[in-house]
């Protein structure tokens, strides 16, 4: 199969502006990715970089006072960009579906986990109540929910932050969609209970052969669970690549930096320093020329302020946005 | 339609405390309208026998019930008409502000010194103290303010000091709970706790920790309880309870005016419409100083 | 759920206590009840007898717990001014006071909510503006002044509704519009900060993200949040509305417990007036423990605390 049949979601070129009091704010800035049936891409940056936008973006639940703009941005062939709010809310929860960070405030708190499953299978058309209430209960089990019958009864509070980020889980399978976005699914939880529903996720991606991002700042995960990867920093993609490519020659400064911060078992020498990457995201506004990173960067040199974010290639499906040529990046230790 | 709103973490420099309430009260219309009137009208009272020619209570047969200077028969000698005694009417609403404006004063004044004092206490020391203050707050909002003021009237009489007294003594829950409420929250803040840890006296923590966080609360709950003393009083003059013929309030004034009500619509509106914007006025005052000194106040 | 209602109950119970106490001291404040009773040019003998024949020569408390146990047998005592049994005046009047007050909470509500709801839906724009507008409006106008003009436009110029009395549905309208407007502005703005507050939340974000059309959302999923506390205050505000009905029934001539006790005042009524100030707030302190009832009830997280 051609890798454009398989393609769910293709984009290119995707900008979100957001007007704040002093000006224009460029959260993200000309990204483009795609993920395929069955594949997982993580999106991985500090906060603040532009990946909750991004995902938000392809959902279209910006803020009233952003607004997008893409070269191209298609879900199966859909150009999202182009819908009116109604076609786009037929497609949410339906074909597109995401699952957000804090399970407890995610979840509205009068309803009971039922309700709140059943209407989304209701409001897109797939069957009436008694088929909802099944497809409920069915996916409950599957996510590893004991007791579906008394569960589908309470109500959020009375659920377990895991429980409750099952239950999110399980919403997002009601009507078998083609692409999950997950942001930050695991933060809000207990360690033990990431592992679990990390593998969760995959498992099920894999039965239901789904497309998946996976937004994290978190490397570990990534390294369990993400088949391509994408970093950003101050709303630009900075490298792009397998999550192989990206462990093992990772090249762009910052890449190196985030991955340079956790320990690898078996790699890290005991008693070695771990690399901190010192200063801050700098403020989207204004006048935004050259490199963003290069006030944090170890290599950074004059050119930095003049360059362009021109995509480097350094092997088949790893490439990055540099100035600096691939000898010295590949050579470059992290200083602490 | 209004979408998920997503809060940016990117931080952008902030200017200073000072320099954003500026901003802001140069830019809120409607607290520079409000005070700009309340100060207009404060300025009448204050100057009101400079203002006017006549005497509020004298009265002259002869030129009863004039129409105002835009009405069949006005004169500019009586700008605003007279009442059914013959009293130019301009004065008459003029000097009413001044009852207006003490009694609101007044009444918030006393008010707010009850009602903070109660639920400092409250939200300060909590546990025992602070179920009294609740049973003591319970109690007052089960009481009906208007009745229980009727009646105190028709007790201690209707002079200028009772109102204000009595007002005084009926509304001050709003600030209680206000106060309570937002002491306990600072109550819970570490500096308190650590200033406690120290060895402060109770009474410096609250003058110099409480007090100055509550404060603009009390402002603003101050110009609500204001208006609010305004309209009660006019209620009770109206019901002929309050402020005595032939001192002019601006409640009575409307009573006054009632029987003529039909034929002479003047001398209620006019009374009523003084009332009406003293009373916008003080609340836009109020509602500005809310958002100027906390905005998160505002939605 | 029991140790909760127990709990609300004690407190309304010492409320309830309290305020019976104050209400019996009020009336006695002015003095010396019985020479008030027998008159002007009463002699020691007379007012002596008058007292007596009250009660009123016995030590406050006794008078107290007489007072008490009367009134829970039903035995309000007489009016001074016609005799006839106080409970039978008022509840001669009480429905025009009842039936005033639910019209004027009713017609509060259905302009607050849906009010409250749109200026939140399209904040900052115009709609919000107006809506401001009229709560601005509606907190300024007094009640007694809003009720007189009402009487003017409607009633004598455009002659479309009558203006005194209580005999038809007709006759409620004009005083239900002054009276609701006193607390429609405060009900107008808790339900638009709460909608405000609600539509910013994270689930409503993830109502957003299931697809689900916007009346759904801001109907099932926000409003239905957001009204919580508008529930509480219009509980509180019915019971507002029963005590402070004495304004709109005097303009208007209703002939309520709200107009009974003003000319009771008027009229040094004792009797009537102390039974009408613990009914009304007896009537509050009930409607509170209502409300929080009604709370529980419509949010799950209290009721399994």
């Amino acid at each position: 199969m051609s890798p454009i049949q398989k393609s769910v979601l293709q984009v290119r070129g995707l900008s979100v502006d957001i007007e704040v009091s002093k000006g224009t704010l460029r959260a993200v800035q000309d990204t483009s990715f795609s993920v395929l049936r069955g594949e997982t891409l993580a999106i991985v940056g500090e906060s603040g970089c532009g990946k909750t936008i991004t995902a938000l973006a392809l959902m279209r639940l910006l803020p009233r006072r952003a607004s997008l703009k893409a070269e191209e941005l298609t879900l199966e062939g859909v150009n999202l960009a182009a819908l009116t709010e109604r076609e786009i809310s037929d497609l949410r929860g339906h074909r597109i579906c995401m699952i957000f960070q804090d399970p407890m405030t995610s979840l509205n708190p009068v309803y009971r986990i039922g309700d709140q499953l059943e209407e989304i299978f209701l409001r897109h058309g797939k069957g009436n109540r008694s088929e909802a209430r099944a497809r409920a209960e069915y996916l409950l089990d599957r996510v590893g929910i004991t007791n579906t019958r008394t569960r589908l009864a309470q109500y959020p509070h009375e659920l377990s932050g895991g429980l409750r980020q099952r239950m999110m889980i399980a919403m997002a399978l009601m009507c078998e969609p083609s692409l999950i976005i997950a942001d930050e699914p695991t933060t809000a939880l207990d360690v033990t209970v990431q592992a679990q529903i990390l593998a969760l996720l995959t498992e099920l991606q894999r039965e239901f052969n789904m497309a998946m991002i996976l937004i994290t700042h978190d490397l570990g995960v990534v390294a369990r669970v993400a088949d391509r990867v994408a970093v950003m920093y101050a709303g630009r993609i900075v490298e792009t690549g397998t999550s192989r490519q990206l462990f093992a020659s990772p090249m762009h400064p910052y890449t190196r930096g985030l991955i340079s911060c956790i320990p690898h078992p078996g790699r890290t020498k005991r008693g070695s320093q771990l690399g901190a990457i010192p200063g801050m995201v700098p403020a989207l506004i204004g006048n935004l020329e050259g490199c963003q990173f290069r006030n944090r960067c170890y290599l950074s040199e004059d050119g930095c302020s003049k360059f362009n974010y021109e995509l480097t290639v350094a092997e088949e499906g790893h490439c990055y946005r540099c100035s600096m040529s691939p000898e010295i990046l590949v050579r470059g230790g992290v200083k602490a | 339609m209004t979408e998920p709103s997503k809060k940016s973490n990117i931080s952008v420099m902030a200017p200073s405390p000072t320099e954003i309430m500026r901003r802001r009260v140069r830019g809120h219309t409607g607290f520079l309208l409000g005070s700009g009137f309340v100060l207009l009208v404060l300025l009448l009272a204050v100057f009101a026998p400079y203002l006017s020619p006549y005497d509020p209570f004298e009265q002259n047969l002869n030129t009863r019930l004039v129409n105002p200077v835009w009405g069949e028969g006005g004169t500019w000698a009586h700008i605003l008409g007279t009442d059914s005694l013959g009293r130019d009417y301009w004065t008459r609403i003029l000097y009413g502000a001044r009852i207006s404006l003490t009694v609101g004063f007044g009444a918030a004044i006393i008010s707010g010194l009850i009602g903070s004092v109660i639920g400092i206490i409250g939200g300060y020391f909590g546990g025992r103290i602070d179920g009294v203050v609740m049973y003591l707050i319970n109690v007052k909002l089960a009481l009906p303010g208007i009745l229980i003021a009727l009646s105190l009237v028709s007790i201690f009489g209707g002079s200028l000091i009772a109102l204000v007294c009595i007002l005084g003594f009926l509304f001050w829950d709003r600030f209680a709970v206000v106060t309570r409420s937002v002491t306990l929250q600072i109550r819970n803040n570490d500096f308190v706790t650590a200033a406690e840890a120290v060895g402060a006296s109770k009474l410096r923590i609250i003058f110099g920790e409480v007090l100055p966080n509550v404060a603009n609360h009390i402002i603003v709950v101050a110009s609500l309880e204001m208006a609010i003393a305004i309209l009660v009083e006019a209620v009770l003059s109206f019901l002929g309870l309050g402020i005595q013929p032939p001192t002019p309030s601006w409640g009575l004034l409307v009573s006054e005016g009632r029987n003529f009500m039909f034929f002479k619509p003047f001398l209620i509106t006019l009374p009523g419409l003084a009332i009406f914007f003293l009373v916008i006025a003080i609340n836009l005052m109020g509602d500005g100083i809310r958002d100027v000194t906390s905005p998160e106040g505002r939605n | 759920m029991g140790g909760f209602i127990g709990q609300r109950l004690s407190v309304a119970l010492l409320v309830a206590i309290t305020v019976s106490v104050i209400g019996f001291a009020l009336l006695r404040l002015s003095g010396d009840l019985a020479a008030d009773i027998a008159g002007e040019d009463a002699t020691p003998e007379e007012i002596a007898e008058v007292a007596q024949l009250y009660g009123l020569d016995l030590p406050l408390h006794v008078q107290y717990f007489n007072w008490v146990g009367k009134t829970v047998t039903g035995d309000l005592g007489e009016s001074l001014f016609t005799n006839e049994p106080v409970l039978d005046l008022i509840l001669e009047r009480i429905e025009v006071t009842l039936l005033l007050a639910f019209y004027s909470l009713v017609v509060a509500l259905i302009v607050a909510i849906p009010l409250g709801v749109l200026a939140a839906i399209r904040v900052n724009t115009w709609i919000d503006r107006l809506a401001l507008g009229i709560a601005v409006f509606g907190q300024a106008i007094p009640n007694f002044w809003f009720g007189l003009i009402l009487i003017y436009v409607f009633g004598v110029i455009l002659r479309w509704l009558p203006i005194s009395g209580s005999d038809s549905f007709a006759h409620y309208i004009l005083p239900t519009i002054a009276l609701g407007t006193s607390v429609m502005p405060a009900l107008m703005r808790l339900t638009r900060t709460g909608m405000l507050e609600v539509l910013d939340s994270e689930y409503i974000r993830t109502a957003w993200a299931k697809g689900l059309r916007p009346r759904v959302v801001f109907f099932k999923h926000a409003l239905r949040n957001a009204i919580l506390p508008v529930v509480s205050l219009a509980a509180v505000s019915l019971g507002f509305l029963l005590g402070g009905s004495v304004i709109v029934e005097t303009v208007f001539a209703l002939n309520g417990i709200g107009l009974l006790a003003y000319q009771s005042i008027l009229r040094s009524d004792f009797p009537v007036v102390q039974s009408i100030l613990v009914f009304v707030s007896f009537a509050y302190i009930i409607l509170t423990l209502a409300s929080d009832l009604i709370n529980a009830r419509l949010d799950p997280r209290i009721r399994f605390d």
